[in-house]
């Protein structure tokens, strides 16, 4: 479902140019769980940025679910980004002045739902990553891996195809790391294709299919 | 993302900085309520004009004798001639004019007026009893009955005149000598006060007749005439001049004026000022609205991370524009909002400080102040909104 051909992104800095990418050929089918690991700058981030449509490859074309996306106008690929796609960073990213009900309903919002269909579908989410009693904490009153969390249930309340997660459990203690790679689990045997890119030996080994990175390419991809 | 919701998310986001919103709206305010002040100034200033016109009584029309020479004409020929006399007989023959409402031949003279041993010099007016509703007077006591004929020795007094001459407030009925001659007083005036210099307190009113022979003319000073409507003062004037010229033997040697042209030319003024000052205000609004979108520029880039967590969650350069846009919308109209309950204080206070002023702020201006400031909020985060709408949204996140 994610098919990436000759996939290059040069960054033009000054008068130097880097290649984060370079002629990365991928494919990747629904409902894998999969690991993206190698060392600080192979390029990682890049690779996943251009599969969740944030960032735009330079060369190559990509394929999503069968259609050219990388050709879609800026709406259409926000629209993408909505409902195919989740997105969970090392740093959570929540809104620090809204509660966690709250941020998790903002895709809801983005997408034009009605309130009451948001309530329930909040309610159920909080319920789902056992937080139903924090629902309206901020996140400056929640500990970190309860942050993962709720930026989890944001990532995935619409129901994504594919979960991006870019060293997820970075800024977590083993513990609560743990945690949060069970509920990722738990939606990668839901059906949702998981990508997960991290430095951490562990976590990228129980990936069913892991890929090894440097200088911009793929150098290893087993099973 | 629905309308309803982004006003919702965005005024969430309004609230939540509330050092931010102050300083937005104390400045969109205090241009608004400086716009409210000063438009109430000027309208004031205006009304306060109008109003002393107005209690001269409204479509008036004074014909005088004489032709005031303002272009063409002779210089040399009319050097040494007077002009003719303005009559009664002049005067009765405007009565039947079209669009006469009423008219009133007026003389004005110095007399000595002395009653119960009590003596005074007193500005006399000689009219019919027409003069009263011309000039807007009212009756405080009694009625003036004079017409244009033969009259019984009346007279009505100005209401300070008539607390001088007889303190104990019994002047209905009395007798008092005026010149050489007595008259029985009829009526007494409403205090009215000052208008355009004239107290019409300290008048007496006698009938014309009367007023001719003791100050000994039969010239008239004035004729006064009302028009029966605003629009009927222009062909009521051309009227009045060719009667006029006809019965003085083709020569045009009246001077007809309405105090409609005076005072259209200082209600042009006052607007034209009005509309000047408040320009001048929303000067201010502009200022504002310079601070404004510098607010919301650094808001954006302190905001920047959110803004790419947006993007990562699906939201489009349309929503962010419109979060941002309506963020400062919000605060755009809740600064109009205190800008104009500032701007009615500031205008009750003027009324306050100087009474005669009737400093109201007119609607126009209130909604003009809220539409400029809505246009200044709008203005104001076009910029800040399209930068937020442009970020690259991997950017955005790296930044903490
Ligand atoms: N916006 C950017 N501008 C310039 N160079 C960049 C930018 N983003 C990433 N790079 C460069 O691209 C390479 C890959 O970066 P990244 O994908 O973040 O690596 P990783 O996530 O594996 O550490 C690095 O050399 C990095 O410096
Ligand atoms: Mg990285």
């Amino acid at each position: 479902m994610i098919e990436l051909s000759g996939i290059s992104r040069i960054f033009t800095m000054g008068d130097q140019e880097v290649r984060a990418l370079n002629r990365i050929n991928l494919r990747i089918g629904p409902g894998e769980y999969l690991s993206v690991m190698g060392p600080s700058g192979s390029g990682k981030s890049t690779l996943l940025n251009i599969i969740g449509l944030l960032d735009l490859p330079t060369h190559g074309t990509y394929r999503l679910e069968s259609r050219d996306v990388t050709a879609l106008s800026e709406a259409e690929q926000a629209k993408v980004r909505r409902e195919r796609i989740g997105f969970i960073f090392q740093s959570f990213h929540l809104v620090p002045r809204l509660t966690a009900a709250e941020n998790i309903e903002l895709p809801l919002i983005l997408e034009g739902l009605p309130p009451a269909e948001r309530q329930a579908r909040v309610q159920a989410a909080l319920q789902q990553i056992d937080l139903s009693d924090r629902a309206h904490h901020r996140p400056a009153e929640l500990s970190g891996g309860q942050r993962q969390r709720v930026a989890i249930a944001r990532a995935t309340i619409l129901n994504p195809a594919v979960l991006l997660a870019d060293e997820p459990t970075g800024n977590l203690d083993h513990k609560t790391g743990a945690e949060v790679v069970a509920l990722l689990e738990k939606l990668h045997h839901a059906g949702t294709t998981v990508i997960v890119v991290t430095h951490d030996r562990e976590l990228g080994g129980r990936a069913h299919r892991r890929i090894q990175m440097r200088d911009g390419e793929i150098v290893g991809d087993e099973s | 993302m629905v309308l309803k919701d982004a006003l919702t998310l965005s005024y969430r986001t309004v609230v939540s900085y509330r050092l931010r919103a102050l300083l937005i709206l104390l400045a969109m305010a205090l241009g608004v309520a400086a716009v409210v002040v000063l438009t109430a100034l000027g309208d004031g200033a205006r009304r306060f004009v109008v109003s002393q016109f107005a209690s001269l009584g409204t479509n008036l029309i004074i014909v005088l004798p004489g032709r005031a020479e303002t272009s063409g004409g002779f210089p040399g020929a009319l050097v040494g001639q007077t002009p003719r006399d303005l009559t009664l007989d002049d005067a009765a023959s405007l009565a039947t004019l079209r669009g006469v409402m009423r008219y009133a031949p007026l003389n004005v003279g110095a007399s000595e007026i002395s009653a119960g041993g009590r003596l005074r010099e007193v500005t006399v007016l000689g009219s019919t009893a027409e003069l009263i509703p011309i000039r807007n007077m009212k009756f405080a006591q009694g009625r003036f009955t004079a017409g244009s004929g033969p009259n019984p020795a009346e007279i009505v007094l100005g209401s300070a005149l008539a607390r001088e001459l007889f303190p104990a407030g019994d002047a209905m009925g009395q007798r008092l000598r005026l010149g050489d001659r007595r008259f029985r007083v009829t009526g007494v005036l409403a205090s009215q006060g000052e208008s355009m210099g004239f107290n019409t307190d300290e008048i007496a009113v006698i009938p014309i007749d009367h007023a001719q022979s003791l100050l000994n003319t039969q010239s008239l000073f004035r004729i006064l005439i009302e028009a029966q409507s605003r629009s009927m003062i222009e062909p009521v004037k051309a009227a009045i001049r060719s009667t006029l010229t006809v019965r003085h033997d083709g020569e045009e040697d009246v001077t007809v004026i309405t105090q409609d042209a005076v005072l259209s030319t200082f209600d042009r003024i006052f607007r034209a000022l009005t509309f000047a000052v408040s320009g001048i205000a929303a000067i201010s609004l502009a200022v504002a609205g310079i601070l404004v979108m510098n607010v919301m520029l650094v808001a954006v880039s302190q905001r920047t991370a959110e803004i790419g967590l947006l993007k990562a969650l699906g939201a489009t350069r349309q929503d962010i524009k419109r979060l941002f846009l309506l963020e400062t919308l919000w605060l755009a109209l809740a600064g109009a909002g205190v800008g104009i309950a500032l701007g009615y204080a500031g205008s009750l206070g003027l009324r306050l400080a100087y009474p005669q002023l009737p400093a109201y702020p007119p609607a126009w201006a209130s909604l003009a102040a809220i539409a400029t400031a809505i246009l200044t909020g709008i203005a104001a985060s076009l910029l800040p909104a399209s930068r937020a709408a442009r970020l690259n949204p991997v950017l955005a996140l790296s930044k903490r």
